[in-house]
Parts: structure tokens; sequence; C-alpha cells
């Protein structure tokens, strides 16, 4: 199936009236709509988040990924560069790299052996001259024509990117400003790496695209902070969008913790002071920073969020497996610098996320709960009019959907319905 | 050893059972009152990660998860089979024993499909008190890192 626009469609598609307002229940279950992104989006003018730079540290590192569902490799050459290709050999198109991580002076296919350095290109072909003076390629044959299709790479705050696209400005303007400097806040200094496990969810990648988004569904669907009497769910928040409206920035700050902090004991305190748990040691937690946010949320279009649950620090890549199937990633990580005492206390909030979060786990089954709902009614839409129908940062509610409709502004950008 | 390494079998058999019986009020019951319950996978125990995919730390962390599961959490209910190996069993200088148990845990979900949802093995520490084994230290390592749709009950 080869489709380069929505002109492509067998079946034509118009958005419903309304806007980003409705969302279109096709778009979760058509495969040519799931083509279509693969070519438009994840080969489009986007920055595909490949790996951590800490997943890749030493030279001749490799790690593979998926960008959308085309495999890529990413590797670090001996000068400390960092590369990434689609990881098909360019002779049969067999995969080059097999393991998930590994070290190598040279990336080599198992079928013929043919090799190549860390930055792709064609070092060496099996029998090149044949043998015996007999067989071998002919002697036009191009090397430096045939290596390893590159993407284009840049690294920011510790994620490593790479886009099929000449046209994708770099990282910090994709992001643009706000979203920059947040991620800097984040990320912005050497990480360590704390664990990662990976959980599938049985529903088109669009609907977690929505769910990381969606400020609105978080203390109604998980009930786990009302149920303990965790105090504060009114904290003080807000939704910030990208100018272009394809990332988002969803941010609380928990009061208690500036009551709390009279009470500071070497910096750490009970966050959930007034609670029901038996093992309170869950919440404890310390001040990361100076601006009172303790939760935040921030999604890069297309597939990848980044949260900051009190001092739990984690990247979520989620890539499609097919049309109704996704793999959510859960990379946990802490700072370089970070005391036993901080490592400990990130991995007992590791509890509140991931496939068994406390807080979270409901997202493995909620999105297919929607891709069930929604089978047999590929007309229909979904409505995201909660918060108004502007598509505009939020700074006095959370109780709001414009994040949601920002994903969709971008979507319907790209896919080329607006 | 002998009648000890009974007892420590049947600790570790009648675990799985209640589990799989949906019996999960005692689960924090098997564990000594400080004891620990992790779940990781086999990457991140060989690569010296701490972080796994639940972690608790005393009784009083269990029966919050219990707890969350019952009146917090919400998911397709579905019951575990456990499909126990037999487990190594050896006395450490310090008295506490260590176990190792190989497992496989198959799902049932509503609409009634049964599969594969856990492989891996139990890496126990076990302690006797007044003449009973309470797990000190239990570590469920998964062989994959993967989980399909959520991880709600203990395995």
């Amino acid at each position: 199936m080869s489709l380069s626009s929505l002109d492509d469609l067998k079946q034509p598609m118009t958005w419903p009236e309304g806007g980003v307002t409705r969302i279109p229940f096709r778009l979760y279950s058509d495969p040519e709509i799931y083509a279509l992104e693969q070519e438009r989006i994840f080969k489009g003018p986007v920055w595909n988040f490949l790996c951590l730079e800490i997943d890749i540290p030493n030279p001749g590192d490799y790690k593979t990924s998926t960008v959308g569902e085309i495999p890529i490799i990413a590797t670090r050459d001996e000068g400390g560069g960092v590369h990434a290709m689609v990881n098909r050999c360019s002779h049969k198109g067999a995969l080059v790299c097999l393991k998930e991580k590994g070290n190598a002076k040279m990336l080599t296919c198992i079928y013929h052996s043919w090799s190549f350095d860390l930055a792709g290109n064609l070092k060496g072909v099996a029998f090149r001259n044949g043998l015996q003076g007999k067989g071998g390629l002919p002697d036009d044959f191009d090397t430096s024509k045939h290596g390893l299709e590159t993407l284009r790479v840049e690294t920011f705050c510790g994620l490593v990117f790479g886009t099929f696209s000449d046209e994708t400005p770099s990282v910090e303007s994709y992001l643009g400003q706000p979203m920059s400097k947040f991620l800097r806040r984040n990320l912005g200094k050497p990480l360590k790496p704390l664990g990662m496990h990976s959980q599938i969810i049985h529903n088109n990648w669009k609907l977690y695209a929505e769910n990381v988004r969606d400020s609105y569904h978080a203390t109604l669907l998980h009930t786990f902070y009302t149920t303990f009497k965790i105090n504060r769910l009114d904290m003080d928040g807000g939704i910030v969008l990208a100018e272009d409206k394809w990332h988002h920035i969803s941010f609380a700050k928990r009061d208690a913790f500036h009551e709390a902090e009279e009470y500071k004991r070497d910096n750490i305190h009970a966050a959930q002071y007034d609670s029901q748990l038996d093992g309170p040691q869950l919440l404890n937690a310390w001040n990361e920073f100076d601006d009172g946010i303790t939760h935040s949320i921030q999604a890069i279009f297309p597939n990848l969020a980044i949260q900051f649950t009190l001092n739990s620090l984690c990247v979520r890549f989620f890539v499609p497996r097919g049309i109704d199937k996704t793999e959510l990633f859960w990379f946990y990580v802490g700072y370089e610098d970070d005391t036993e005492e901080q490592t400990a206390m990130r991995v007992m909030q590791g509890n509140l996320t991931g496939a068994a979060g406390l807080v979270s786990l409901e997202d493995g089954c909620i999105n297919e709960f929607v891709q069930r709902g929604t089978h047999g009614s590929e007309g229909g839409a979904g409505l995201a009019e909660m918060g108004g129908r502007d598509v505009e940062s939020s700074d006095a509610s959370r109780a709001t959907e414009t994040a949601i409709r920002g994903f969709w502004t971008g979507y319907r950008k790209i896919m080329g319905f607006a | 050893m002998s009648a000890t390494k009974t007892a420590i079998e049947d600790l570790i058999i009648a675990y799985a059972h209640d589990i799989d019986d949906g019996q999960l009020d005692g689960w924090p019951g098997y564990f000594c009152e400080d004891g620990t319950y992790t779940i990781l996978t086999r990457e991140n125990l060989a690569a010296g990660l701490p972080m796994g995919i639940m972690y608790c730390q005393g009784r009083g962390m269990m029966s919050d998860r219990i707890k969350a599961m019952k009146e917090a959490n919400i998911y397709e209910a579905h019951t575990y089979c456990h499909l126990l190996g037999r487990s190594q069993i050896t006395e450490t200088s310090n008295g506490s024993y260590q176990a190792r148990t190989n497992f496989s845990i198959i799902r049932t979900m509503q609409d009634g499909a049964s599969a594969m949802f856990a492989v891996g093995k139990y890496l126990d520490v076990i302690e006797m008190q007044d003449g009973q084994p309470l797990f000190k230290a239990r570590r469920v390592v998964l062989e994959s890192r993967r989980v399909d749709i959520l991880l709600v009950y203990p395995l």
C-alpha cells in the first residue's frame, strides 16, 4: 500500500464540522489512514524520539528502535557523534542489528556479511571481487551509493531525535520556546538510567497521544489519590501549549509541599501527611525545583511524553505496532548526581506510574475500551469541547481538553485535513 | 532441614493458590513485617538497575496495593493460574533460607481468553518466625520486559 495524501484513500474522508472538537472514530481503525500516517507523520517533518543519550554512552554503542514501524539503529561513533540509520541492509533488506543494544566497531549484516561503519557507510562486501577471478560485483559498483539509509539526527537534553525530512527545523525551533525551556528544567543535566519496561496497550497509538494530553480524566479515572485521601485535588495548575499547538505541558503545584516545608527535615517530608496510606513512605518526596511545580507531563508530537510526578522522572515513548496495538515504553531516569537516598525515593515513587502504576495503570485498558467501543461506528466522532472550543493555553483550569485539541490541530495539518 | 524445607515449599505453593483463588487480603501476611516485594525484569536485574515494575517495602505498602486494587484501580477483572516448578532451597550462613522457583502465570480475561501472562522465577529470602516461614524478600523476575495491558494483582 503506497499512500502519500488523503486523495489516495479508496474511501474518501472529510473531517466532520466542528474541527478539532470532533474526532472521527475512523482514525482509530482505518488501515489506510494508518499507512498514510507512516508516510506523512513518522517519515514527515517531525522529530522522532530514537533513544536516550545514556542508552549509547560509549563509542561503538548502538540501540535499535522504530520510527513509526520503520526499524532504526542509533549509534555513537569513535568521535562521540550520534548517527541514526534504517536497520535494513542495503543489499537484501535484512535487519542489520538484531540485538536491542550492543557495542560494535562495524555493523555487519549476517545474511551476506556486508558491513557498515557506525555512520552507515558501506565498508565491506564479502567476495566483492569474486573467488579465483570469477563472480563478484561489477567493477562499476559504487559502495558510496549503497550505505544504510540515514536519518538526520539531533540531540537535545539527553534525548536523541531523528527525522527523515529535510524540512524539519532544528529540535529547538520544532519545540518552541516554552517547551524547550521546560525540557531543560527536567532533563537539563546528566541523566542516570534507573530501569525500563514496556506495556502493550491494545489501541491505536493516537488514543494514547490524546490520553497523555487529557488533564480532564486524571482525577476521574485515576482515583488512587482520592481513595487514600491524599489531599489537594484542587491543586493549582494549568496547561501550556506550544505555539503551533502540537506539544503541551500540563503542570500542577501541590500546595501541601509549601506547608510541609515548615516541618522540613533534611529537605525531605512526608507529602501525604493527611492520607490513609499504611505505607506512607510511598510519597516521601523532596522539592526538586523552586517553581512550586510538583507534577508535570509534557507531550512532544508525535509519540513522546516526559513525566515528572513528585520525584519520579520518566520518558514515555509510545510506538505504533499496528492499527490497534501500541507499545508503551517507560524509561525511568534520575540524575547522575543524585544521592543514594534520592535514587531510593525515585524508585519508591516508580510505584505511581508504569504498567503497575497505582495512579496510572488504568491507562493500560481505558484506551482499549475506546478502541473496542468504537468498533462498527467508524462514521461517528468523539467530542472534545471541555474547556471551550479554542486551542489555547489554560492557566485557570486543567478541566479542559485544550491539549487534545492541540494534538488534533497538529494532526490535521500534517495529514492534510486542514 | 527436611521439615523446614517442606514448610517453605508449603509457603510458596499456598501463596500462589491464594492469589489464584482471589484471596488477596492475606497476601501481606506471607511476608515479614518489614519484608520486601519486587517485580522486576531479567534485563534490569542483569544490568543492575534498581527500578522494577512494582516495589513494596513492608506489609503496609502491600496492604495499600490490595486496597488500591479493590477500591481505587479500574481494570477488566481477570484471574491468574500459577504453574510452579520445583523449588531449589538452600540454607544461608545467617540461618535464613534462599529459594528459587520458576513460574508461569496464565491469565484469563472476561472474553474467556486464557493466555500466558508472565513467565519467570521467584528469588526468595525466607526467615523462620515462631516456627513459620515468611518471605523476607521476594523478587519476581520476569523473563520479558513487556507487560500485556496492565499489572494489578500481585504475581
